[in-house]
């Protein structure tokens, strides 16, 4: 019996060891990004276009461009994937049709972020000749975060009791009249979480829009949804990679920027789903 | 005049159902339509077996095995980093960490999951390759372990977050009734859990290692991207190498459209598609096979 | 006069047969107790009045039903679940405040003027004895009531619709005696109005409030009478020993 009480010790050692060596790195990045990286944030690196070959000046631009993409990817999204999700939670049966409707939804969450690129650039810039613009890569970014979408709306639908559907239609409401009044309304904290996710998600990703939208170095504000943008995540990659001589400060600003805009989103998304837990009315 | 509103609704629903099978065939289709055009120039296995890439000398040469190679020894890597680590951090999440710590793990493993890709490469490059690069004294840090270990952080959170949901679906009445029986907290977890949630694992390591081979920026800014044959391991680790999927994101801004090379790049796409697909159909019968037979 | 008829009725889901060759006439006005075992398809009947049975995958059925002389399939089931309310086992309100679970069925079928909505709101609930007690609280969740109240408050809901016939599926089996005689004296006041089925596990609750009794076991209809004559002298030895609880 000892020995197996110290094997246990050494076990659950060895577990918590493993997990410090997930959580401390996470840790530290976040922190080193935060502190290097907060020098650099003033008005002026927020509001001004990038100067001297992206070596000085602000991101606004790239800011602009990743919010342009961001709101694109999610009205093109946010239609389908909440249909989308309603069709399975309400309207499908348990058959093969479902079975492969779920199983192209996992396939569309592994597909490499690349190959998303690759696909946009040959649908949406070349196919449709859209050219590399806000639109061809709101409409790549739309595709890739659907599968995110799909997923959390559908939980937050089918979270909705069962028996509110069925007292709904004994009382003569239609399908449709049952998921308009009772089901969506009550659905709405986890299909708000999900759209967010999704935003966060689409706001962090370069691969897909490296082909599809993203302008090395522009300036100026897109004028249109045909115009190229930069882009924060990839203007993150360029400048730590492509532009030689850049002041660390300016990349870890950037860094900061971007990652405080994905992990707002995070926050919010943790945040609305916690309240809503905690007021559930049944 | 309801009834017609909410014929066309529901049909709209079902259009919309039905997306995700479109949005997946109309991927294959493009990828097909440019990729397949490679093959007019070149037979698919010197494509697939060929030693050298020089997509830019004339003629090109284009043939990928450095590549998969070099994925395969990030990949890897990788997976030796992430699948101990990971299991065993869901194993500690789910069954050891009280209430409180719980939380705050899961919020940890969650922030890890939601870092943009860039922004670890970005960090990578900063913190990691001037590390790897002076304790192995090397000329450069940008090498296929620096990439390995910072791919194992994106692998990680998908194989705890998928990993701890199949321990947590083991039915409770395994548990208690190995506790009954006097095992140890341990023995339980070792003997009983991790034999009744395997499948779930093994689904949360599949898609683990399809996120690390699908990931493309990271990999770009800090293996340094040199299309050669990699040596054996363990020495391979230690030089650069260059992935498929960062081929195709250096590549493409500079091949021209409807040129040999473009081709290529997206037939390697297909490859990418093909290996993704693989692993989340299997990964998937086996989260399939948990479900039903609990 | 008759408001129901069913004419050989057979239901299945998926392989297994729930109901097999019922035929039963109910009268329009009265209360009909539907008495059996667990399983012995009493609900899967009740169910089958107002078509909720079809929203079951694997649902089948052969037979045919009448309300007033017309085939329920061919009625628009919107309209024939308008006609024909449920009341369920459970008090199950809709997430909304008091007043929008009662007005929700009268506006899906196009009713908008306030004015119109707070006389039904108000007729409604006088029928089910809960306007004194909410009239103060209309706008509240319908979740702050007491199990009770929610009970008569879907009982209300139901009423809204002015239908012209009311399924009780075990309705008070949640429910403390208080509440439970308060229900039954709203069913005993709303036969007036409304053709009632009821079905219960509650023999006596059947035989205190049921102008007919039907007895069912194993899907089938063992036996339909005036309620006196059922638990008095039932034709069939098994209702007999149903009722004195030799078995159930």
């Amino acid at each position: 019996m000892r020995n197996s009480a110290r094997s246990q010790k050494i076990a659950f050692a060895l577990l918590f060891l493993a997990t410090l060596l997930i959580i401390i790195p996470v840790g530290l990045i976040v922190v080193i990004i935060v502190i290097k990286g907060l020098p650099a944030i003033n008005w002026q690196f927020l509001s001004d276009i990038p100067r001297q070959g992206m070596r000085a000046g602000g991101i606004f631009p790239a800011i602009i461009g990743t919010l342009y993409l961001v709101i694109g990817a999610i009205v093109f999204a946010l239609p389908i994937g909440l249909l989308a999700a309603i069709y399975l939670s309400e309207y499908s049966k348990e058959n093969f049709l479902s079975r492969m409707i779920k199983l192209a939804i996992v396939n569309l969450a592994g597909v490499p972020s690349v190959v998303y690129g690759l696909f946009g650039l040959a649908l949406f810039v070349v196919f449709f000749k859209f050219g590399a613009s806000i639109l061809s890569g709101s409409l790549t970014l739309g595709i890739m975060i659907l599968p995110i979408i799909i997923t959390t709306s559908r939980e937050a639908l089918e979270s909705v009791p069962h028996s509110f559907r069925e007292v709904s239609l004994s009382l003569g409401a239609s399908k449709w009249q049952t998921i308009r009044h009772i089901v969506l309304p009550n659905a709405i904290p986890g299909i708000l979480t999900g759209t967010i996710l999704g935003l966060g998600r689409a706001a962090g990703e370069t691969a897909p829009i490296l082909f599809t939208v993203a302008a090395f170095y522009l300036p100026r504000l897109p004028k249109s949804i045909f115009d190229q943008a930069m882009a924060l995540p990839y203007h993150l990659y360029v400048i730590s990679t492509q532009v030689p001589n850049v002041d660390e400060k300016i990349r870890y600003g950037t860094a900061l920027v971007l990652l405080i805009l994905v992990l707002f989103m995070n926050l919010v998304a943790i945040i609305i789903r916690y309240k809503f837990r905690k007021k559930k009315k049944w | 005049m309801r009834k017609f509103k909410e014929f066309i609704i529901e049909k709209l629903i079902l259009s919309c159902g039905l997306a995700s099978i479109f949005f997946v065939g109309v991927i294959f289709f493009f990828l097909l339509k440019e990729g397949l055009a490679l093959f007019q120039f070149i037979k698919p296995i010197s494509f697939l077996l060929g030693r050298n890439w020089y997509p830019i000398s004339e003629p090109a040469q284009l043939g990928i095995f450095p590549l998969i190679l070099g994925s395969l020894l990030v990949t890897l890597g990788a997976a030796v980093i992430s699948i101990p680590i990971g299991v065993a951090c869901a194993l500690y999440i789910s069954e050891i960490a009280p209430g409180k710590l719980k939380e705050v793990l899961k919020a940890g493993i969650e922030l890890l999951a939601a870092i943009p890709s860039v922004v670890l490469g970005f960090i990578g490059m900063i913190t990691l390759v001037p590390w790897v690069k002076n304790i192995f004294h090397l000329p450069t840090g940008l090498t296929a372990l620096t990439g390995s270990i910072m791919l194992a952080f994106m692998a990680m959170p998908t194989i705890v977050s998928i990993a701890e949901d199949a321990l947590y679906s083991v039915p409770k009445s395994y548990k208690e009734g190995a506790l009954a029986m006097g095992a140890t907290h341990w023995q339980t977890i070792w003997r009983v859990m991790l034999p009744a949630a395997s499948s779930g694992i093994l689904a949360a390591v599949m898609l683990g290692i399809g996120r690390v081979i699908g990931e493309t920026m990271a990999v770009m800014m800090i293996t340094g991207n040199s299309a050669v044959m990699p040596k054996m391991i363990p020495f391979g680790f230690v030089q650069s190498v260059r992935t498929l999927t960062a081929t195709i994101a250096a590549e493409m801004g500079e091949a021209v459209v409807g040129s040999e090379h473009y081709f290529a790049l997206f037939a390697i796409g297909i490859v990418l598609f093909i290996i993704s697909f693989a692993i989340n159909v299997t990964a998937d019968l086996f989260l399939h096979r948990e479900k039903t037979r609990l | 006069m008759v408001k129901f008829s069913i004419n050989n009725l057979d239901i299945w889901f998926g392989s297994i047969q729930a109901l097999k060759n019922v035929s039963i006439q109910i009268s329009a006005n009265e209360i009909l107790s539907v008495i059996g075992p667990a399983n012995s398809g009493k609900t899967t009947f009740l169910r089958m009045l107002n078509r909720l049975n079809e929203l079951q995958p694997n649902f089948r059925m052969q037979g045919g039903i009448y309300l007033s002389g017309k085939d329920i399939m061919k009625i628009e089931a919107e309209s024939l679940r308008r006609n024909v309310g449920t009341v369920f086992a459970l008090p199950l309100p809709l997430p909304l405040s008091v007043f929008d679970n009662i007005t929700y069925g009268v506006r899906i079928h196009g009713v908008r003027n306030r004015v119109e909505l707070a006389e039904i709101v108000e007729r409604s609930l006088k029928q089910a004895y809960l306007w004194e007690e909410v009239k103060d609280r209309l706008n509240t969740s319908a979740f702050k009531l007491s199990g009770g109240q929610q009970q008569r408050l879907c009982i209300a809901r139901t009423l809204a619709l002015s239908p012209e016939v009311i399924l009780f599926d075990e309705p008070c089996s949640g429910l403390d005696p208080i509440s439970t005689t308060r229900i039954e004296e709203a069913m005993l006041k709303l036969k007036e109005k409304y053709t009632i089925i009821l079905v219960t596990n509650n023999v006596k609750q059947a035989a205190r409030v049921g102008d007919k009794t039907a007895f069912f076991l194993s899907g089938e209809l063992i036996e339909m009478d005036r309620t006196e004559k059922i638990f008095t002298t039932p034709s069939d030895k098994r209702t007999d020993g149903y009722i004195q609880g030799k078995f159930g």
